[in-house]
């Protein structure tokens, strides 16, 4: 089910970008080992994997080493055809929970205090919405990603256009996240990207879902500023958003 | 109109889709193009008015196929007119199909005093079955009729909503279990009023059970034998459309199934598909609906003819989308360019595309 895993080719496409990633990239590293077992859905294995790790490191750390490169490798994989949305959804919630546990904390989305783990001293004022869609899943997922790797952010659920331009002006919103499923609604973000742009316009749209998979170039013509293929990727975009190199 | 309208070649559409079926060369590959919404704009109506009368989406498919020229008709709604049977709202928009509802299955208990639907107790079922009736007495047996269900496994999604359709699935096995048995029930039954009414095979969608939703082993232990026992039960041949999921891991495994014909994605390799299926099922698709949006016509034949390339030789290939309905947005102009490019290379034998 997974060749390039089993094949033993590591884990990081293109080139390693540190100590910590050429550590990841052995078959063996914790973050292969957590890959894993999330993808086993093997909750009690990924929570020792966790405490491990956090015993050697602050939980920042944790995260960044290790539930940031599985979930990201998940995301890849999906893309790939080589695991399947069940995966990414079950083990985003067990990392989710880990997560929580592991900062001792039930974090509550605000911004004044975006947690321990939460990239604090840059921390984007971040948001997530679904547009004119019935489909909160692939929000969900999103969301949980975040959560997962110590970001805040706002979750606004079902808007229409109106409602969410309003939000985004009223709480003074750097980086919206948007998903939709229904191609009607991914055109839609055209008419929202263009309000944004009038009332808001430092905002940056990432969109992401399913019509956005099937049209590559459908980002672009609806104005957004990055697109995500899967959940993981999500991450990634955020950083170089905030200019961060990833 | 006349059944075989559109089509130029030497057999009917019926004649050509079951040639291709039983794996051999008709006189050109079968154009299973599947537009739904595009009626309501044939007749001049919004999309819900459209889906109010029964005679109105006959009419529809019956001019969009003295348009295009394509090899069936179809009967197809849209997905959440079985959550209308079980007691739930459709949501309409202008510009699209519309979407379940709040869920009808609200906590995961409630699974266990859930009764299936009869199918003639529900009005937007048997608007459905008036609208096949319609169709069967004007193709004559000429022009395939596609009926469509939901698979059981595929519907609790619109049933429940997705996640905690997800948690019943890894945490309450028996709960699930349960519901597999009502909605095979209620599918089996649903499938053959539709072909009593006429249709002369079902489209069972099931893009649960693709590999894009859940992993090969979870699949075989679940979809996979639900599949078998419902398909078994169906008077009718069925094709198993994953609705542009992918299939590649399980595409060994499907036959077994009991599916005549997999509906498949234009994110799977299609040439390699189909010498995965050759001789076993037939394939449909794999033409990628939401690009086709802006398609020009010199894209359009490009596709087609990779798609015939690909899967034609041999016969077991039916051209279409690879979602089982074209999008709204899709221009027409781009529908009859597909047809135009199959009539031009998908006439057998597929000379041009011989292996040498
Ligand atoms: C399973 C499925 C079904 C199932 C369940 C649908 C459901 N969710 O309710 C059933 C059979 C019921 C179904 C029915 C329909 N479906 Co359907 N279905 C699918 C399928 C195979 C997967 C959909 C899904 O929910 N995936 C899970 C979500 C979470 O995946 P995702 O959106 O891609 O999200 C991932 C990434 O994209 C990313 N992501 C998502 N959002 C964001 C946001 C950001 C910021 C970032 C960075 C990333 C990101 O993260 C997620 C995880 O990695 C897709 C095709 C496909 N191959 O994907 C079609 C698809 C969604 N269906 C489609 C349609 C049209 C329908 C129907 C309207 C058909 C009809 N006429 O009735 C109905 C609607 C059902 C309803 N709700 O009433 C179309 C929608 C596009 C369009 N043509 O408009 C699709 C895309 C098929 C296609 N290729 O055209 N469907």
């Amino acid at each position: 089910m997974l060749p390039r895993l089993m094949a033993g080719s590591g884990i990081w496409p293109g080139p390693a970008r540190g100590p910590l990633d050429e550590a990841i990239q052995t078959m063996s590293s914790p973050s292969e080992e957590l890959l894993q077992a999330l993808l086993a859905l093997n909750r009690v294995q990924a929570g020792e994997l966790l405490m491990a790790a956090r015993s050697q490191g602050s939980p920042l750390d944790v995260i960044e080493t290790l539930v940031r490169p599985a979930l990201e490798e998940i995301g890849r994989l999906w893309e790939e055809g080589d695991c399947a949305l069940s995966q990414i959804y079950m083990s985003g919630r067990i990392c989710e929970e880990l997560v929580e546990e592991l900062l001792g904390e039930a974090r509550d989305i605000d911004f004044a205090t975006p947690g321990e783990a939460g990239a604090a001293t840059r921390a984007p004022r971040l948001a997530i919405a679904v547009l004119e869609d019935y489909h909160l899943l692939g929000k969900q997922i999103v969301r949980t990603v975040l959560r997962a790797a110590g970001h805040a952010v706002k979750d606004y659920g079902r808007q229409d256009v109106d409602g969410l331009v309003e939000c985004v002006r009223e709480d003074g919103i750097e980086i919206l996240l948007v998903s939709t499923l229904m191609l009607p609604a991914a055109l839609r973000v055209r008419v929202l990207v263009d309000r944004l742009r009038e009332v808001s316009p430092h905002t940056r749209v990432v969109v992401g879902g399913a019509p956005y998979r099937f049209d590559e170039e459908l980002w672009r013509e609806v104005g957004a500023d990055a697109v995500g293929s899967s959940a993981g990727e999500v991450l990634d975009i955020l950083a170089r958003l905030t200019g961060e190199s990833a | 109109m006349t059944p075989s309208s559109g089509s130029s070649g030497t057999m009917t559409s019926m004649q050509r889709t079951l040639t291709s079926l039983g794996h051999q060369e008709p006189d050109r590959v079968p154009l299973l193009l599947l537009p739904v919404l595009q009626g309501a704009r044939e007749l001049g109506l919004s999309i819900e008015d459209y889906f109010a009368k029964p005679e109105q989406v006959a009419e529809g498919q019956l001019r969009l196929r003295e348009k295009i020229g394509h090899d069936c008709l179809y009967t197809f709604y849209y997905a959440a007119i079985e959550t209308e049977a079980w007691g739930g709202t459709a949501i309409f928009r202008e510009d699209g199909p519309p979407n379940a509802g709040a869920p009808v299955i609200r906590r995961f208990e409630d699974i266990k005093h859930l009764t299936p639907p009869r199918v003639e107790d529900s009005p937007s079922l048997l608007k459905v079955l008036e609208t096949t009736r319609r169709l069967a007495e004007q193709a004559r047996g000429e022009v395939p009729i596609i009926g469509v269900v939901m698979s059981p496994f595929s519907l609790p999604v619109i049933q429940l909503g997705f996640e905690p359709y997800l948690v019943l699935m890894h945490e309450h096995p028996e709960l699930f279990e349960h519901l597999m048995r009502l909605n095979e029930e209620f599918c089996v039954a649903w499938a053959n009023a539709q072909v009593a009414a006429g249709a002369n095979a079902i489209c069972y969608f099931d893009p649960i059970s693709s590999s894009t939703i859940v992993p090969r082993e979870r699949f075989l232990a679940t979809g996979f034998e639900i599949a078998r026992r419902t398909l078994a039960r169906f008077e009718a041949p069925a094709a198993m459309h994953f609705a542009s999921g992918r299939i590649a891991p399980i595409v060994d495994d499907l036959p077994a199934t009991g599916a005549a014909l997999l509906g498949v994605s234009w994110q799977d390799d299609l040439s390699a598909l189909k010498g995965a299926c050759r001789g076993k099922v037939s394939l449909l698709g794999n033409l990628n609906g939401i690009a086709m949006r802006h398609w020009t016509p010199e894209q359009a034949e490009a596709e087609v003819k990779a798609a015939i390339a690909a899967a034609g030789p041999g016969g077991g290939f039916l051209l279409g989308d690879n979602h089982g309905e074209i999008p709204w947005q899709v221009p027409d102009a781009v529908l009859m360019a597909i047809a135009e490019a199959v009539e031009r290379w998908g006439r057998y034998p597929l000379d041009w595309c011989r292996v040498e």
